[in-house]
């Protein structure tokens, strides 16, 4: 029996089309196994009503996020232990995620999970935290990215992300996407003058900060629950609108 | 005529019995991948080496295009695709026309693979420092670059396919084999991984969302490291292993059933990465299940290349080529024994998000990956450009500075995720975080990034003092390097005649 498999594949040794083949079906069988019934079965990630896309600005301020590579030291994905819940908050479900392309959850923490940060700080202590990370922790290590508080946000690419963002499945109407810009700028505004109203630095609206503040913001907190991080108060978020 | 062409088998098919069957192999492709990876490896471990500053030390983020978060990237693309995949892609070309007695099927296919290759690592090292990324681990490359690098790709599979169709040896070596895991598997994985929905010229968003997306991504994260940094790596020791040690491989049988494990299993072992995620249970459990399997496979791998040293140790002594693919291949086994225990639920819980994972994957990418690819090019230079190494004492020093190199920057790695992982979950009698102030828990470590530095950098000068040495090798080669010729009985059985024993590994 072994000698046979074993002159069997001496011959299968001759045949690189029937060898390929082969290996083609063995690295297949697989990834399919795992991906099909996560697309198939909805158990698998169960909706959540209260989890909406992400508003034009903070769709950008998404990208700002990817842009910057904080994927490389923040996880967005608490896991379901105690310890990190006592830390970070509660814990991340599968429906959370479901607009979020591309997911964004992290393999390293070199600086904290940044699931539940939306509300945890004012927007001021957002700008400064870019501006300068040793000004509100005296002891980070992590890099100051204070062009965002310089460089002019691009608002005329919210339509054409927002109607690629449609094409991959979030589900953005045509009238929000026209309407993507001035909405934008509304939710821009309403940041840059609560960051001036707090003593920050005035005349914020047009800036990338912005955008990326919104996003920290919202991050984590369509699920309201009872363990929503010490410090949160409504007035701290920027108010979402009109998407919704 | 000097150079014949190399025949097709309907010429050579035509041809008297008694006559030779002449051809050249091309050796200046295999140069080409040679020069490259050295470079590239400099590039990307020089990148490697000013982000490791980084973390201890922020001033090092210099403005908005070199700061860590934009260089991370660029670092791992770099050593894996520029680096490792030049020195794959060196190897393939040399042994892969040694294997099937044939030239490469098209000069210039080769050429198009070798330039269009490199292209692409340049656009990588623009885009990426300009915050041109999807953020996907090692997929992090935008739409349009995703594209050239499928194209590519198909024309190294296409050229490589039709020099095996074209073989004058009828049987196909193990290390054949690995090179059409790796060619099949890297193709399905960057195209499944990289369907996105381009929103401008190098804005896209991928066409899965959040837990598809995260299972997607790690299927290809996980197998990027199997088909990219691993299957091509074994062929390239089935192949080169036994040509330093003159020694045939040790088992056959071994090698059969190591081979079909291993690529049937690895696919499974992406959802690890993934544990306790929000990812359903029971995919993380498979891929737990899976990764645990690979243990064995894995070293069916080691086996087979440590013991076909058996008898052929005492040559240690004398070849820096054999000690670098023994400790390459040391290391090998390690990072696979490391690998299913980090993938274990409870061990996954303390490592993962911490600096284990980078003392992991940096035991499997300088130990395993980068010596195995020195040890090859120290054995190739003088072969390709046909003259000596050198200075075999400096490859010592590379040698002893890298082996040094990579334990002084994995063991605080090491130490830093062991320490950091249970200072997050330390509780007090009360019931409270020890450490809640997450800040401390990244002071306790900052020393041990500093250390890593301090390895990072011998293996780093071990590198520099091979390209002096390479250099200045390649300095006294001769000034017409021809390609090798080779003369072959035609056999009248054909294609399909000939023994073609596993042994049998001749140039």
């Amino acid at each position: 029996m072994k000698q046979t498999i074993f002159r069997r594949h001496r011959q299968l040794e001759g045949w690189p089309l029937v060898f390929t083949i082969l290996v083609t079906v063995g690295i297949l069988v697989g990834g399919l196994v795992e991906f099909i019934p996560l697309v198939l079965v909805k158990d698998n990630v169960p909706r959540i009503a209260s989890v909406k896309p992400f508003t034009p600005l903070e769709a950008v301020g998404r990208d700002l996020y990817i842009r910057e590579g904080c994927v490389n030291c923040h996880s967005q994905m608490i896991r379901p232990f105690r310890a990190e819940i006592e830390r970070y908050g509660d814990f991340t479900k599968a429906g959370e995620t479901v607009y979020e392309h591309p997911f964004l959850w992290g393999s390293k923490r070199t600086g904290p999970d940044l699931q539940r940060i939306g509300g945890k700080y004012p927007n001021l202590w957002h700008v400064r935290h870019m501006e300068d990370p040793r000004s509100t922790n005296p002891q980070s290590i992590m890099p100051p990215y204070a062009w965002l508080l310089k460089d002019d946000l691009d608002f005329a690419v919210i339509p054409g992300r927002l109607r690629a963002l449609s094409r991959v499945g979030v589900p953005y109407t045509d009238a929000e996407i026209a309407d993507a810009v001035a909405n934008a700028e509304r939710q821009a505004t309403a940041i840059a003058q609560d960051v001036a109203a707090q003593g920050g630095p005035a005349g914020l609206e047009r800036k990338e900060i912005v955008a990326l503040v919104a996003y920290l913001q919202r991050m984590g907190t369509d699920v309201r629950t009872s363990q929503a991080p010490a410090g949160a108060t409504a007035t701290d978020v920027a108010t979402p609108d009109s998407v919704h | 005529m000097e150079t014949p062409a190399s025949p097709t088998p309907a010429q050579t098919a035509r041809r008297a019995p008694a006559q030779l069957d002449v051809f050249r192999y091309d050796d200046g492709i295999v140069r080409m991948f040679v020069i490259a990876t050295v470079t590239w490896g400099i590039v990307g471990m020089l990148v490697g080496l000013l982000i490791a500053v980084q973390m201890p030390f922020w001033k090092a983020n210099l403005g908005p295009y070199l700061t860590f978060g934009r260089l991370r990237p660029l670092h791992t693309n770099a050593v894996i695709f520029a680096f490792a995949g030049n020195a794959i892609f060196a190897a393939i070309y040399y042994s892969t026309q040694r294997l099937c007695k044939a030239r490469m099927f098209s000069d210039v296919m080769s050429r198009v693979h070798f330039w269009g290759w490199q292209a692409i690592i340049v656009a990588a090292a623009i885009t990426l420092p300009l915050g041109l990324t999807t953020s996907k681990e090692y997929a992090e490359l935008e739409w349009p670059i995703d594209l050239a690098i499928t194209v590519v790709w198909v024309v190294f599979a296409v050229n490589f396919f039709w020099t095996l169709y074209k073989r004058r040896e009828p049987h196909m070596y193990v290390a054949l084999w690995f090179y059409i895991a790796t060619i099949i598997t890297v193709a399905v994985l960057h195209v499944g991984n990289s369907l996105a929905i381009p929103a401008s010229l190098f804005k896209s968003y991928p066409v899965y969302a959040g837990v598809q997306d995260a299972l997607v991504q790690w299927w290809y994260g996980h197998n990027a490291v199997a088909f990219f940094l691993t299957t091509p790596f074994l062929g390239l020791m089935y192949y080169f292993l036994p040509k330093a040690a003159e020694r045939p491989v040790f088992s056959y049988r071994l090698s059969i059933i190591h081979f079909w494990s291993l690529v049937f299993i690895y696919i499974w072992a992406g959802p690890h990465h993934l544990n306790y995620t929000a990812l359903p249970e029971w995919a993380a459990t498979l891929g737990m299940v899976f990764s645990v399997m690979l243990w064995m496979p894995s070293w069916g791998g080691m086996i087979n290349g440590l013991f076909t040293l058996r008898g052929a140790w005492y040559k240690l002594r004398d070849s820096v080529v054999l000690r670098m693919f023994v400790i390459g291949i040391t290391f090998y086994g390690m990072a696979t024994f490391e690998g299913p225990l980090l993938s274990v639920k409870s061990v996954n819980a303390l490592s993962h998000y911490t600096d284990w994972t980078v003392a992991h994957v940096h035991a499997g990418a300088l130990g395993w990956n980068g010596f195995i690819i020195f040890g090859m090019i120290y054995w190739l230079v003088p072969r390709l450009w046909r003259t000596e190494l050198w200075s075999p004492r400096l490859a010592n020093w590379h040698f002893w500075l890298g082996t040094l190199g990579i334990l002084v920057y994995i063991i605080p790695m090491y130490v830093a995720g062991v320490t950091q992982g249970l200072m997050w979950r330390a509780f007090d009698d009360a019931g409270r975080l020890v450490y809640p102030d997450f800040m401390e828990t990244v002071t306790q470590i900052v020393p041990l990034y500093w250390v890593r530095v301090v390895g990072g950098s011998m293996y780093f000068t071990g590198v520099l003092l091979a390209a002096v040495n390479l250099t200045m090798s390649i300095r006294n080669a001769p000034k017409l390097l021809p390609d090798p010729a080779v003369a072959m009985p035609l056999s009248p059985a054909g294609r399909h005649g000939g023994d073609g024993g596993h042994a049998a590994l001749a140039d």
